[in-house]
């Protein structure tokens, strides 16, 4: 065997902002891939908006259904991408082993979860996209501060991607499967994104207003539908939840 | 530690819960050649070789890869090494194209990738997605991902297991050719065939600890008899040719007619034969010399029983 020169060495990292680039762009174009993905963040929140709207299903209090809707099923989507999204394919992605063999690559590990976190946010940019036109054309009117709603966006996000990764990177990838949606169901029915709170029995309610997703869609709701200030307690609630969920992930996640 | 040796591990030791999974293992690899790592299943290859690539912490020891120490040091090193997983490492929904170039994204100066697709016989799968391609097909595209960006050194855990024979000679070309343009290779493998065909030295570890170490001509010649095996007319007086042979060599005849001699074959002895046989009148037919594989230095080795 002569020597060809095609495999000779010449080792060496890309520079690291192309290697995020590159890692977010492929991220976000599996998510967009993935059908099982898709209906998680864009057709059940979209279905959901639409439908709950368009119907009477449940008494929604004063005022247009949509006001409520919108701020609550915008939580929903956060919490869908976020958290129930990220943490199946996190959690599948270490049990068959990218996650092991991306940390043989030059992709730091720091580098990898910003680009998890980029993908994330471009989901939910389309997202908020697509549910505010649906909104509007069932009539609504949103008020208040934008960059009030994207802090409270942001800051949920940051929360539920603590407690998916925490969750991705303990549990077995089938059971993270399992768990991810029954929570997702729980939350959908019991965080205030659909069903107004005051349905709950009085001694539930400080429970679950102390849940990430009712502080994100009460909080968009204050300021959204209410046209409120900053909702101090809500992003309060948040704060707490994505320093002790990204701190649990970050103590307890196994790479492999 | 200042050495020329591409990997260098000394007394390495690795345990998982009571199980010792690695020995007091000793591995130097010599930088631009190709060592073959043989062994049983649960011999200790894949701790040994993921410890290398700083994936495991030794319990003791040494490992030194191109004279960096893979875990503190990992981050200097991983641009430089290429890693073959044994099984799994890409996403299921990922097209094997896609993987590939985008693996080449975070090098330097990466192989091109329609030439490697090529070489490896992905390019008529670039579109489908991991999960739907055969194991052989996700072997090579594992491959690939190992060599493309251009490491000094490769750590290829089992390359070829699950290949068809085409797929096979596919790779060890491709293994002759980073030897060749000057990679180093280690290479994990049960297939003996592989490792004589490939490898400028072979490492046979049995339960934690390299047992054997050398080229595979060396190993082979070493220690146990070989065989020197000839037809001609049955019911040759054999007790005649044993006293004309060295002490040691045992001659049988197999089936009428078929003879096997055993013992130390050098050229003295295959004159020895064909004189005797000249004296008797014997045209010895069919000839046949016959060495000590690779197959039964291992199994002399490291037994013949099956593990569980």
């Amino acid at each position: 065997m002569t020597a060809t020169g095609t495999f000779t060495p010449a080792p060496g990292t890309a520079p690291l902002p192309r290697m995020i680039v590159a890692q977010t762009v492929l991220e976000t174009r599996l998510l967009l891939r993935n059908g099982e993905q898709l209906l998680l963040t864009v057709i059940i929140p979209a279905l959901l908006l639409w439908l709950f709207s368009a119907v009477r299903i449940v008494d929604t209090g004063e005022g247009e259904r949509v006001a409520f809707l919108a701020p609550g099923v915008l939580a929903l989507a956060v919490l869908a991408t976020a958290f129930t999204g990220q943490a199946i394919a996190t959690g599948f992605e270490r049990r068959y082993g990218v996650l092991k063999r991306l940390g043989a690559s030059p992709l730091p590990r720091w580098a990898l979860m910003t680009a998890k976190t980029g993908s994330v946010l471009a989901i939910e940019a389309l997202q908020v996209v697509l549910l505010v036109v649906i909104a509007l054309a069932l009539g609504w009117s949103p008020h208040g501060n934008p960059l009030v709603v994207a802090v409270l966006l942001v800051l949920g996000t940051a929360s539920f991607s603590g407690l998916g990764l925490l969750m991705a990177g303990t549990l077995r990838a089938e059971a993270t499967l399992a768990a991810a949606n029954l929570v997702f169901v729980l939350l959908l029915l019991t965080g205030g994104v659909l069903v107004p709170l005051d349905t709950f029995p009085e001694g539930v309610r400080p429970v679950l207003e102390a849940l990430p997703i009712t502080a994100l869609a009460e909080g968009l709701r204050d300021v959204l539908r209410d046209g409120a200030g900053t909702p101090w307690p809500e992003l309060g609630v948040l704060a707490v939840w994505a320093v002790l969920g990204l701190a649990a992930a970050a103590r307890f996640f196994r790479w492999e | 530690m200042q050495t020329d040796a591409a990997v260098e591990v000394v007394g390495l030791v690795k345990r998982y819960g009571s199980k010792t999974a690695v020995d007091g293992l000793d591995l130097s690899v010599a930088t631009g050649t190709v060592t073959a790592v043989l062994g049983p299943n649960g011999a200790g290859k894949t701790t040994t070789i993921e410890t290398c690539e700083g994936y495991r912490r030794p319990d003791g020891g040494t490992v030194r890869v191109l004279g960096l120490d893979p875990v503190t040091q990992g981050a200097a090193l991983r641009p430089r090494i290429g890693v073959m997983l044994q099984s799994g490492g890409v996403y299921p929904g990922v097209r094997a194209e896609e993987m590939l170039r985008h693996t080449a994204r975070l090098y330097a100066h990466p192989v091109d990738v329609d030439l490697l697709a090529d070489r490896l016989g992905l390019g008529s799968c670039g579109r489908t997605p991991y999960r739907r391609l055969s194991g052989g097909q996700q072997q090579r595209l594992s491959l690939a991902m190992a060599l493309v960006g251009r490491p000094e050194l490769l750590f290829l855990d089992e390359p070829t297991a699950g290949l068809d024979p085409q797929a096979r000679q596919a790779t060890w070309e491709l293994v002759r050719e980073l030897r060749a343009d000057g990679a180093t290779v280690v290479l994990t493998t049960h297939q003996m065939d592989e490792a004589e065909q490939l490898a400028d030295d072979v490492a046979i570890v049995d339960r934690g600890r390299v047992i054997a170490r050398g080229s595979p001509e060396a190993l082979c010649e070493g220690g146990a008899e070989n065989t020197l095996r000839f037809t001609g007319r049955p019911g040759l007086d054999l007790l005649a040719l044993c006293k004309a042979l060295p002490a040691d060599a045992v001659a049988v005849e197999m089936t009428p007619g078929s003879y096997r001699i055993e013992g130390k074959v050098d050229p003295q002895m295959l004159a020895t034969v064909a004189s005797w046989c000249a004296q008797h009148g014997v045209l010895p037919d069919r000839i046949a010399v016959e060495r000590r594989t690779l197959e039964d230095v291992f199994l002399e080795l490291t037994g013949r029983e099956l593990r569980g």
